[in-house]
Protein backbone atom coordinates (compact mmCIF):
# COMPACT_ATOMS: atom_id res chain seq x y z
CA UNK A 1 0.00 0.00 0.00
CA UNK A 2 1.71 3.15 -1.12
CA UNK A 3 -0.91 5.67 -0.21
CA UNK A 4 -1.28 5.87 3.82
CA UNK A 5 -3.68 7.87 5.53
CA UNK A 6 -2.89 10.72 7.82
CA UNK A 7 -4.45 8.86 10.78
CA UNK A 8 -2.06 5.89 9.76
CA UNK A 9 1.16 7.69 9.05
CA UNK A 10 1.15 9.24 12.60
CA UNK A 11 0.00 6.05 14.32
CA UNK A 12 3.26 4.10 12.21
CA UNK A 13 5.28 7.45 13.83
CA UNK A 14 3.75 7.00 17.68
CA UNK A 15 4.97 3.27 17.13
CA UNK A 16 8.52 4.16 15.88
CA UNK A 17 9.04 6.83 19.01
CA UNK A 18 7.85 4.16 21.11
CA UNK A 19 9.87 1.31 20.05
CA UNK A 20 13.18 3.64 19.46
CA UNK A 21 16.21 1.97 20.78
CA UNK A 22 17.66 4.10 23.96
CA UNK A 23 20.90 3.54 25.25
CA UNK A 24 21.18 1.31 27.80
CA UNK A 25 22.83 1.93 31.26
CA UNK A 26 22.11 -0.68 32.82
CA UNK A 27 20.77 -4.17 31.68
CA UNK A 28 19.54 -6.76 34.52
CA UNK A 29 18.66 -10.27 33.02
CA UNK A 30 17.49 -13.05 34.65
CA UNK A 31 18.10 -11.67 38.61
CA UNK A 32 17.32 -14.11 41.24
CA UNK A 33 18.13 -12.80 45.34
CA UNK A 34 18.30 -14.85 48.35
CA UNK A 35 18.54 -13.36 51.47
CA UNK A 36 19.57 -16.76 53.49
CA UNK A 37 17.10 -19.20 51.71
CA UNK A 38 14.45 -17.10 50.86
CA UNK A 39 14.30 -15.95 47.19
CA UNK A 40 13.18 -11.96 47.57
CA UNK A 41 13.63 -11.17 43.62
CA UNK A 42 12.44 -14.24 41.02
CA UNK A 43 13.91 -13.88 37.32
CA UNK A 44 14.16 -10.14 37.02
CA UNK A 45 14.77 -8.51 33.32
CA UNK A 46 14.94 -5.24 32.64
CA UNK A 47 16.49 -2.22 31.17
CA UNK A 48 17.71 1.00 32.81
CA UNK A 49 18.24 3.58 30.28
CA UNK A 50 20.52 5.83 29.94
CA UNK A 51 19.91 9.82 31.55
CA UNK A 52 16.16 8.47 32.01
CA UNK A 53 14.50 8.71 34.92
CA UNK A 54 13.48 4.96 35.74
CA UNK A 55 10.91 4.49 38.90
CA UNK A 56 10.09 1.34 41.14
CA UNK A 57 6.70 0.99 42.46
CA UNK A 58 4.98 -2.12 44.49
CA UNK A 59 3.82 -3.15 47.89
CA UNK A 60 6.11 -3.54 50.78
CA UNK A 61 8.16 -6.59 50.55
CA UNK A 62 7.65 -6.78 46.65
CA UNK A 63 11.16 -6.66 46.17
CA UNK A 64 12.16 -3.24 44.71
CA UNK A 65 14.20 -1.76 47.32
CA UNK A 66 16.21 -5.40 47.11
CA UNK A 67 16.66 -4.76 43.57
CA UNK A 68 17.89 -0.94 43.60
CA UNK A 69 20.42 -2.51 46.73
CA UNK A 70 21.71 -4.97 44.04
CA UNK A 71 22.40 -2.08 40.83
CA UNK A 72 25.17 -1.10 43.05
CA UNK A 73 26.34 -4.61 45.29
CA UNK A 74 25.03 -2.52 48.65
CA UNK A 75 23.65 -6.24 49.77
CA UNK A 76 27.49 -7.18 49.61
CA UNK A 77 27.59 -5.51 53.13
CA UNK A 78 25.28 -8.19 54.94
CA UNK A 79 26.39 -12.03 54.61
CA UNK A 80 24.02 -14.56 53.57
CA UNK A 81 22.37 -12.11 50.89
CA UNK A 82 22.97 -13.65 47.35
CA UNK A 83 22.38 -12.80 43.99
CA UNK A 84 22.55 -14.71 40.63
CA UNK A 85 22.08 -13.89 36.98
CA UNK A 86 23.45 -11.15 35.41
CA UNK A 87 23.59 -6.82 35.69
CA UNK A 88 25.39 -5.60 32.88
CA UNK A 89 26.76 -1.80 33.41
CA UNK A 90 27.99 -0.31 30.58
CA UNK A 91 28.48 -3.74 29.15
CA UNK A 92 30.14 -5.03 32.18
CA UNK A 93 28.74 -7.83 34.68
CA UNK A 94 28.86 -6.56 38.28
CA UNK A 95 27.77 -9.38 39.62
CA UNK A 96 31.21 -11.34 38.46
CA UNK A 97 34.18 -11.46 41.32
CA UNK A 98 36.96 -9.01 40.70
CA UNK A 99 34.63 -6.12 40.15
CA UNK A 100 35.84 -3.33 42.34
CA UNK A 101 33.02 -2.78 44.52
CA UNK A 102 34.27 0.40 45.50
CA UNK A 103 34.72 1.90 42.12
CA UNK A 104 31.51 0.65 41.25
CA UNK A 105 29.57 2.71 44.14
CA UNK A 106 31.28 5.50 43.16
CA UNK A 107 29.44 5.34 39.57
CA UNK A 108 26.38 4.03 41.01
CA UNK A 109 25.76 6.43 44.30
CA UNK A 110 22.89 5.76 46.50
CA UNK A 111 20.46 8.11 48.65
CA UNK A 112 18.52 6.56 51.31
CA UNK A 113 15.39 7.32 52.51
CA UNK A 114 16.54 9.03 55.79
CA UNK A 115 18.69 11.81 55.18
CA UNK A 116 22.30 10.74 56.38
CA UNK A 117 24.64 13.62 56.71
CA UNK A 118 27.93 12.94 58.73
CA UNK A 119 28.13 14.11 61.58
CA UNK A 120 30.85 17.19 60.32
CA UNK A 121 30.37 20.34 58.57
CA UNK A 122 28.09 20.78 55.31
CA UNK A 123 31.25 21.18 53.36
CA UNK A 124 33.16 18.36 54.87
CA UNK A 125 30.09 16.00 54.08
CA UNK A 126 30.59 16.70 50.39
CA UNK A 127 34.06 16.95 50.32
CA UNK A 128 34.56 13.57 52.95
CA UNK A 129 33.49 11.38 49.97
CA UNK A 130 35.50 13.21 46.81
CA UNK A 131 38.47 12.34 48.99
CA UNK A 132 38.13 9.11 48.74
CA UNK A 133 38.69 9.16 45.08
CA UNK A 134 40.52 12.22 43.94
CA UNK A 135 43.55 13.96 45.43
CA UNK A 136 42.27 17.79 44.72
CA UNK A 137 43.54 20.81 46.16
CA UNK A 138 41.63 23.66 48.38
CA UNK A 139 41.21 25.60 45.85
CA UNK A 140 39.58 22.63 43.57
CA UNK A 141 37.78 21.02 46.23
CA UNK A 142 35.75 24.39 47.05
CA UNK A 143 35.10 24.53 43.61
CA UNK A 144 33.69 20.82 43.50
CA UNK A 145 31.84 21.75 46.65
CA UNK A 146 30.10 24.66 45.42
CA UNK A 147 29.23 22.41 42.14
CA UNK A 148 27.68 19.87 44.29
CA UNK A 149 25.74 21.79 46.06
CA UNK A 150 24.08 24.08 43.02
CA UNK A 151 23.77 20.59 41.80
CA UNK A 152 21.90 19.60 44.16
CA UNK A 153 19.56 23.23 44.39
CA UNK A 154 21.05 23.62 48.18
CA UNK A 155 23.74 26.20 47.02
CA UNK A 156 21.70 29.27 47.79
CA UNK A 157 20.37 28.19 51.28
CA UNK A 158 23.63 27.14 52.79
CA UNK A 159 26.41 28.93 50.85
CA UNK A 160 26.88 31.32 54.19
CA UNK A 161 26.59 28.26 56.93
CA UNK A 162 29.00 25.79 55.00
CA UNK A 163 30.75 25.09 58.41
CA UNK A 164 28.18 24.38 60.26
CA UNK A 165 26.86 21.05 61.09
CA UNK A 166 24.94 19.20 58.47
CA UNK A 167 22.82 17.61 61.09
CA UNK A 168 21.37 21.52 61.81
CA UNK A 169 19.63 21.20 58.45
CA UNK A 170 16.20 20.77 58.11
CA UNK A 171 14.87 17.54 57.09
CA UNK A 172 14.66 18.33 53.47
CA UNK A 173 17.93 19.80 53.13
CA UNK A 174 19.46 17.40 55.02
CA UNK A 175 18.34 14.72 51.82
CA UNK A 176 19.22 17.73 49.37
CA UNK A 177 22.96 17.50 51.11
CA UNK A 178 23.35 13.89 50.67
CA UNK A 179 21.98 13.93 47.19
CA UNK A 180 24.95 16.18 46.64
CA UNK A 181 27.55 14.17 48.53
CA UNK A 182 25.85 11.13 46.20
CA UNK A 183 26.77 13.69 43.08
CA UNK A 184 30.27 15.14 44.18
CA UNK A 185 31.98 11.88 43.24
CA UNK A 186 30.37 12.25 39.95
CA UNK A 187 28.78 9.37 39.18
CA UNK A 188 27.15 7.81 36.32
CA UNK A 189 23.65 6.74 37.99
CA UNK A 190 21.94 8.01 41.11
CA UNK A 191 19.96 4.88 43.15
CA UNK A 192 17.29 6.87 45.16
CA UNK A 193 15.44 5.15 47.95
CA UNK A 194 12.37 6.48 48.63
CA UNK A 195 14.01 9.43 49.05
CA UNK A 196 11.09 11.93 50.04
CA UNK A 197 9.07 9.29 52.28
CA UNK A 198 10.02 11.45 55.36
CA UNK A 199 10.01 15.16 54.18
CA UNK A 200 6.92 17.59 53.56
CA UNK A 201 5.75 18.70 50.49
CA UNK A 202 7.29 21.50 49.86
CA UNK A 203 10.79 19.67 50.64
CA UNK A 204 9.52 16.60 48.14
CA UNK A 205 8.88 18.75 45.32
CA UNK A 206 12.22 20.63 45.52
CA UNK A 207 13.79 17.24 45.07
CA UNK A 208 11.26 15.75 42.30
CA UNK A 209 12.20 19.14 40.56
CA UNK A 210 16.22 18.25 41.12
CA UNK A 211 15.23 14.95 40.30
CA UNK A 212 14.48 16.14 36.85
CA UNK A 213 17.05 18.73 36.35
CA UNK A 214 20.20 15.85 37.15
CA UNK A 215 18.82 13.46 34.57
CA UNK A 216 20.27 15.63 32.46
CA UNK A 217 23.49 14.25 33.28
CA UNK A 218 22.83 11.06 35.19
CA UNK A 219 20.29 7.85 35.23
CA UNK A 220 18.52 7.71 37.55
CA UNK A 221 16.32 4.94 39.55
CA UNK A 222 14.23 5.63 42.17
CA UNK A 223 11.88 3.55 44.23
CA UNK A 224 8.80 5.33 46.10
CA UNK A 225 5.90 4.33 47.60
CA UNK A 226 4.16 7.43 45.97
CA UNK A 227 2.43 6.31 42.81
CA UNK A 228 1.84 10.07 42.21
CA UNK A 229 5.74 10.73 42.47
CA UNK A 230 6.68 7.81 40.14
CA UNK A 231 4.10 9.37 37.57
CA UNK A 232 5.36 13.12 37.85
CA UNK A 233 8.75 12.18 37.53
CA UNK A 234 9.76 9.25 36.07
CA UNK A 235 9.79 8.20 32.74
CA UNK A 236 9.61 4.76 32.76
CA UNK A 237 7.97 2.46 35.60
CA UNK A 238 8.21 -0.70 36.77
CA UNK A 239 5.90 -2.63 38.73
CA UNK A 240 6.60 -5.57 41.34
CA UNK A 241 5.11 -7.72 43.41
CA UNK A 242 6.14 -10.98 45.20
CA UNK A 243 9.64 -10.50 44.07
CA UNK A 244 8.64 -10.64 40.48
CA UNK A 245 8.18 -7.63 37.88
CA UNK A 246 5.13 -7.54 37.03
CA UNK A 247 5.11 -4.79 33.81
CA UNK A 248 7.82 -2.46 32.98
CA UNK A 249 7.34 0.29 30.49
CA UNK A 250 6.90 3.86 29.85
CA UNK A 251 5.47 5.68 32.66
CA UNK A 252 2.27 7.49 30.71
CA UNK A 253 1.55 4.32 29.32
CA UNK A 254 1.77 2.22 32.39
CA UNK A 255 -0.47 4.72 34.33
CA UNK A 256 -2.71 5.64 31.59
CA UNK A 257 -3.53 2.31 30.33
CA UNK A 258 -0.93 -0.74 31.91
CA UNK A 259 -1.48 -3.92 30.05
CA UNK A 260 -1.81 -6.12 32.87
CA UNK A 261 -4.59 -6.12 34.99
CA UNK A 262 -2.32 -6.60 38.49
CA UNK A 263 -0.92 -3.65 37.50
CA UNK A 264 -4.16 -1.54 36.71
CA UNK A 265 -5.58 -2.83 40.36
CA UNK A 266 -2.37 -1.50 41.99
CA UNK A 267 -2.20 1.88 40.48
CA UNK A 268 -6.02 2.37 40.91
CA UNK A 269 -6.30 1.31 44.68
CA UNK A 270 -8.13 -2.14 44.27
CA UNK A 271 -4.92 -3.91 45.59
CA UNK A 272 -5.66 -6.24 48.65
CA UNK B 1 -15.65 -6.75 35.68
CA UNK B 2 -13.14 -4.74 37.69
CA UNK B 3 -12.81 -5.19 41.80
CA UNK B 4 -13.45 -2.99 44.38
CA UNK B 5 -10.93 -0.77 45.75
CA UNK B 6 -9.55 -0.65 49.04
CA UNK B 7 -11.23 2.48 49.88
CA UNK B 8 -15.25 2.08 49.77
CA UNK B 9 -15.91 6.09 49.84
CA UNK B 10 -13.76 5.48 46.30
CA UNK B 11 -16.04 2.48 45.12
CA UNK B 12 -19.17 4.94 46.10
CA UNK B 13 -17.98 8.21 44.74
CA UNK B 14 -17.36 6.22 41.37
CA UNK B 15 -20.89 4.87 41.44
CA UNK B 16 -22.51 7.83 42.54
CA UNK B 17 -21.28 9.72 39.24
CA UNK B 18 -22.08 6.75 37.33
CA UNK B 19 -25.57 6.44 38.07
CA UNK B 20 -26.13 10.30 37.83
CA UNK B 21 -24.91 9.67 34.44
CA UNK B 22 -27.29 7.12 33.58
CA UNK B 23 -29.81 9.29 35.11
CA UNK B 24 -28.67 12.36 32.87
CA UNK B 25 -28.72 9.81 30.29
CA UNK B 26 -32.92 8.59 30.64
CA UNK B 27 -33.30 12.05 30.91
CA UNK B 28 -32.34 12.84 27.76
CA UNK B 29 -34.04 10.32 26.23
CA UNK B 30 -37.02 11.06 27.35
CA UNK B 31 -36.62 14.69 26.14
CA UNK B 32 -36.06 13.56 22.85
CA UNK B 33 -38.82 10.90 22.88
CA UNK B 34 -41.30 13.43 23.59
CA UNK B 35 -40.04 15.95 21.45
CA UNK B 36 -40.82 13.56 18.75
CA UNK B 37 -44.00 12.70 19.86
CA UNK B 38 -44.89 16.73 20.23
CA UNK B 39 -43.72 17.46 16.73
CA UNK B 40 -45.71 14.35 15.05
CA UNK B 41 -48.91 15.70 17.03
CA UNK B 42 -48.40 19.25 17.32
CA UNK B 43 -48.91 19.17 21.15
CA UNK B 44 -47.81 22.52 22.91
CA UNK B 45 -47.91 21.75 26.40
CA UNK B 46 -45.63 18.73 25.95
CA UNK B 47 -43.49 20.90 23.74
CA UNK B 48 -43.18 23.21 26.87
CA UNK B 49 -42.53 20.47 29.14
CA UNK B 50 -39.09 19.14 27.00
CA UNK B 51 -37.89 22.78 27.22
CA UNK B 52 -38.42 22.99 30.48
CA UNK B 53 -36.97 20.22 31.32
CA UNK B 54 -33.99 20.50 29.41
CA UNK B 55 -33.08 23.04 32.87
CA UNK B 56 -33.04 20.06 35.06
CA UNK B 57 -30.67 18.34 32.38
CA UNK B 58 -28.35 21.39 32.50
CA UNK B 59 -28.13 21.48 36.30
CA UNK B 60 -27.17 17.54 35.95
CA UNK B 61 -24.51 18.31 34.02
CA UNK B 62 -23.00 21.12 36.52
CA UNK B 63 -23.41 18.62 39.30
CA UNK B 64 -21.70 15.97 37.28
CA UNK B 65 -18.38 18.12 36.28
CA UNK B 66 -18.33 19.17 39.82
CA UNK B 67 -18.21 15.77 41.11
CA UNK B 68 -15.81 14.72 38.36
CA UNK B 69 -13.12 17.56 39.57
CA UNK B 70 -13.50 16.41 43.19
CA UNK B 71 -12.61 13.08 42.40
CA UNK B 72 -9.94 14.31 40.99
CA UNK B 73 -8.49 16.19 43.35
CA UNK B 74 -9.07 13.98 46.02
CA UNK B 75 -8.54 10.95 44.39
CA UNK B 76 -5.89 10.98 41.33
CA UNK B 77 -7.81 8.02 39.98
CA UNK B 78 -5.75 5.89 37.17
CA UNK B 79 -5.61 3.78 34.75
CA UNK B 80 -9.32 2.98 34.05
CA UNK B 81 -10.47 4.79 36.73
CA UNK B 82 -8.63 7.98 34.85
CA UNK B 83 -10.51 7.21 32.16
CA UNK B 84 -13.80 6.58 33.13
CA UNK B 85 -13.88 10.15 34.64
CA UNK B 86 -12.31 11.86 31.40
CA UNK B 87 -15.07 9.63 29.29
CA UNK B 88 -18.09 11.17 31.78
CA UNK B 89 -16.60 14.11 31.66
CA UNK B 90 -17.27 14.50 28.26
CA UNK B 91 -19.98 12.28 27.50
CA UNK B 92 -22.29 14.53 29.93
CA UNK B 93 -21.44 17.46 26.86
CA UNK B 94 -22.49 15.31 24.70
CA UNK B 95 -25.95 14.61 26.83
CA UNK B 96 -26.05 18.30 27.39
CA UNK B 97 -26.52 18.72 24.12
CA UNK B 98 -28.56 16.33 23.57
CA UNK B 99 -30.83 17.70 25.58
CA UNK B 100 -30.29 21.31 23.60
CA UNK B 101 -31.28 19.48 20.55
CA UNK B 102 -34.75 17.87 22.11
CA UNK B 103 -35.61 21.25 23.25
CA UNK B 104 -35.17 22.27 19.74
CA UNK B 105 -37.51 20.31 17.65
CA UNK B 106 -39.95 21.00 20.72
CA UNK B 107 -39.79 24.29 19.64
CA UNK B 108 -39.97 24.32 15.79
CA UNK B 109 -43.06 21.50 16.51
CA UNK B 110 -44.60 24.52 18.08
CA UNK B 111 -43.79 27.00 15.62
CA UNK B 112 -45.18 24.74 12.79
CA UNK B 113 -48.14 23.81 14.37
CA UNK B 114 -49.10 27.72 15.76
CA UNK B 115 -48.38 28.38 12.03
CA UNK B 116 -50.91 25.40 11.16
CA UNK B 117 -50.29 25.25 7.01
CA UNK B 118 -48.33 22.37 6.52
CA UNK B 119 -48.79 20.76 3.02
CA UNK B 120 -47.06 17.21 3.77
CA UNK B 121 -46.98 14.75 6.20
CA UNK B 122 -44.16 16.12 8.32
CA UNK B 123 -44.22 13.78 10.36
CA UNK B 124 -43.61 11.02 7.75
CA UNK B 125 -40.64 12.51 6.69
CA UNK B 126 -38.89 12.08 10.18
CA UNK B 127 -40.04 9.00 11.22
CA UNK B 128 -37.08 6.90 10.59
CA UNK B 129 -34.49 8.96 11.21
CA UNK B 130 -35.96 9.87 14.59
CA UNK B 131 -36.43 5.98 15.56
CA UNK B 132 -33.32 4.62 14.36
CA UNK B 133 -31.36 7.66 16.02
CA UNK B 134 -33.54 6.38 19.48
CA UNK B 135 -32.45 3.21 19.20
CA UNK B 136 -28.95 4.36 19.18
CA UNK B 137 -29.01 6.83 21.28
CA UNK B 138 -30.67 3.91 23.60
CA UNK B 139 -27.68 1.50 22.29
CA UNK B 140 -24.83 4.33 23.32
CA UNK B 141 -26.41 4.74 26.64
CA UNK B 142 -26.70 0.64 27.20
CA UNK B 143 -23.05 -0.05 26.32
CA UNK B 144 -21.71 3.17 28.67
CA UNK B 145 -23.58 1.31 31.17
CA UNK B 146 -21.77 -2.14 30.38
CA UNK B 147 -19.21 -1.32 29.23
CA UNK B 148 -19.94 -2.56 25.87
CA UNK B 149 -17.23 -2.05 23.32
CA UNK B 150 -18.28 -4.38 21.17
CA UNK B 151 -21.93 -2.90 20.88
CA UNK B 152 -19.99 0.67 20.99
CA UNK B 153 -18.34 -0.01 17.26
CA UNK B 154 -21.91 -1.19 16.40
CA UNK B 155 -23.05 1.71 17.59
CA UNK B 156 -19.96 4.22 15.52
CA UNK B 157 -20.97 2.08 12.43
CA UNK B 158 -25.16 3.21 12.30
CA UNK B 159 -24.42 7.00 12.23
CA UNK B 160 -23.35 6.83 8.61
CA UNK B 161 -27.04 5.64 7.79
CA UNK B 162 -28.48 8.42 9.98
CA UNK B 163 -26.22 10.30 8.25
CA UNK B 164 -27.68 9.19 5.12
CA UNK B 165 -30.90 9.32 5.98
CA UNK B 166 -30.51 13.18 6.59
CA UNK B 167 -29.37 13.46 3.12
CA UNK B 168 -32.47 11.83 2.19
CA UNK B 169 -34.48 14.19 4.01
CA UNK B 170 -32.56 17.25 2.46
CA UNK B 171 -33.26 16.01 -1.15
CA UNK B 172 -37.05 15.16 -0.41
CA UNK B 173 -37.58 18.89 1.34
CA UNK B 174 -35.87 20.15 -1.47
CA UNK B 175 -38.88 18.70 -4.11
CA UNK B 176 -41.36 19.40 -2.15
CA UNK B 177 -39.99 23.89 -1.71
CA UNK B 178 -39.67 23.60 -5.67
CA UNK B 179 -42.33 22.61 -6.39
CA UNK B 180 -44.76 24.55 -4.25
CA UNK B 181 -43.36 27.35 -2.40
CA UNK B 182 -45.88 27.67 -0.20
CA UNK B 183 -44.62 24.54 1.88
CA UNK B 184 -41.18 26.44 2.31
CA UNK B 185 -41.44 27.68 5.94
CA UNK B 186 -43.08 24.31 7.26
CA UNK B 187 -40.23 22.29 4.94
CA UNK B 188 -37.13 24.60 6.51
CA UNK B 189 -39.48 24.03 10.04
CA UNK B 190 -38.98 19.82 9.46
CA UNK B 191 -35.83 20.18 8.08
CA UNK B 192 -34.31 22.11 11.25
CA UNK B 193 -35.75 18.88 13.13
CA UNK B 194 -34.06 16.49 10.90
CA UNK B 195 -30.84 18.38 11.19
CA UNK B 196 -31.35 18.34 15.42
CA UNK B 197 -32.17 14.76 15.32
CA UNK B 198 -28.98 13.72 13.16
CA UNK B 199 -26.80 15.71 15.45
CA UNK B 200 -28.49 13.84 18.09
CA UNK B 201 -27.17 10.74 16.06
CA UNK B 202 -23.43 12.60 16.23
CA UNK B 203 -23.06 12.73 20.29
CA UNK B 204 -24.52 9.11 20.20
CA UNK B 205 -21.87 8.38 18.13
CA UNK B 206 -19.34 10.36 20.17
CA UNK B 207 -20.42 8.07 23.68
CA UNK B 208 -19.69 5.02 21.94
CA UNK B 209 -16.52 6.60 21.28
CA UNK B 210 -15.74 7.73 24.71
CA UNK B 211 -17.07 3.91 25.88
CA UNK B 212 -14.00 1.93 23.53
CA UNK B 213 -11.83 5.07 25.46
CA UNK B 214 -12.77 3.47 28.73
CA UNK B 215 -12.49 0.04 27.55
CA UNK B 216 -9.87 -0.40 26.05
CA UNK B 217 -7.63 2.92 26.44
CA UNK B 218 -7.78 3.79 22.74
CA UNK B 219 -9.05 7.16 21.39
CA UNK B 220 -10.50 6.20 17.91
CA UNK B 221 -12.52 9.68 17.63
CA UNK B 222 -11.46 10.98 14.01
CA UNK B 223 -9.93 8.02 13.15
CA UNK B 224 -10.62 6.48 9.10
CA UNK B 225 -13.21 4.20 9.10
CA UNK B 226 -10.29 1.00 7.90
CA UNK B 227 -8.33 2.08 11.09
CA UNK B 228 -11.84 1.27 13.63
CA UNK B 229 -12.30 -1.90 11.84
CA UNK B 230 -8.84 -3.11 12.54
CA UNK B 231 -9.49 -2.17 15.76
CA UNK B 232 -12.09 -4.73 15.80
CA UNK B 233 -10.51 -7.68 14.14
Amino acid sequence: MIMMTQAAISTANAKATVSKPKAKTIEVQGLDFYYGKTQSLKNVSLDIHDRQVTAFIGPSGCGKSTLLRTLNRMYDLYPGQRAEGSILYRGRNILEPGVDVNMLRAKVGMVFQKPTPFPMSVYDNIAFGVRLYENLSKGEMDERVEWALKKAALWLEVKDKLNKSGLSLSGGQQQRLCIARGVAVKPDVLLLDEPTSALDPISTAKIEELISELKGDYTIAIVTHNMQQAARCSDYTAYMYLGELVEFGETDQLFMNPSRKETQDYITGRFG
Amino acid sequence: MVGEHSSKQYDQELEAIRSKVLLMGGMVETQFDEAIDAFRVGNADQADKVIGDDQAVNQLEVQLDDACSHLIVRRQPAANDLRTVMATIKVITDLERIGDEASKIARTAKSLHERGMIGFNHYDIVRTISRNTADMLHDALDAFARLDGKQALQIIAQDDEIDYEFRTILRNMITFMMEDPRTISSALDTLWVAKAIERIGDHAKNIAEYVIYVVEGRDIRHSKPALLSQAEG
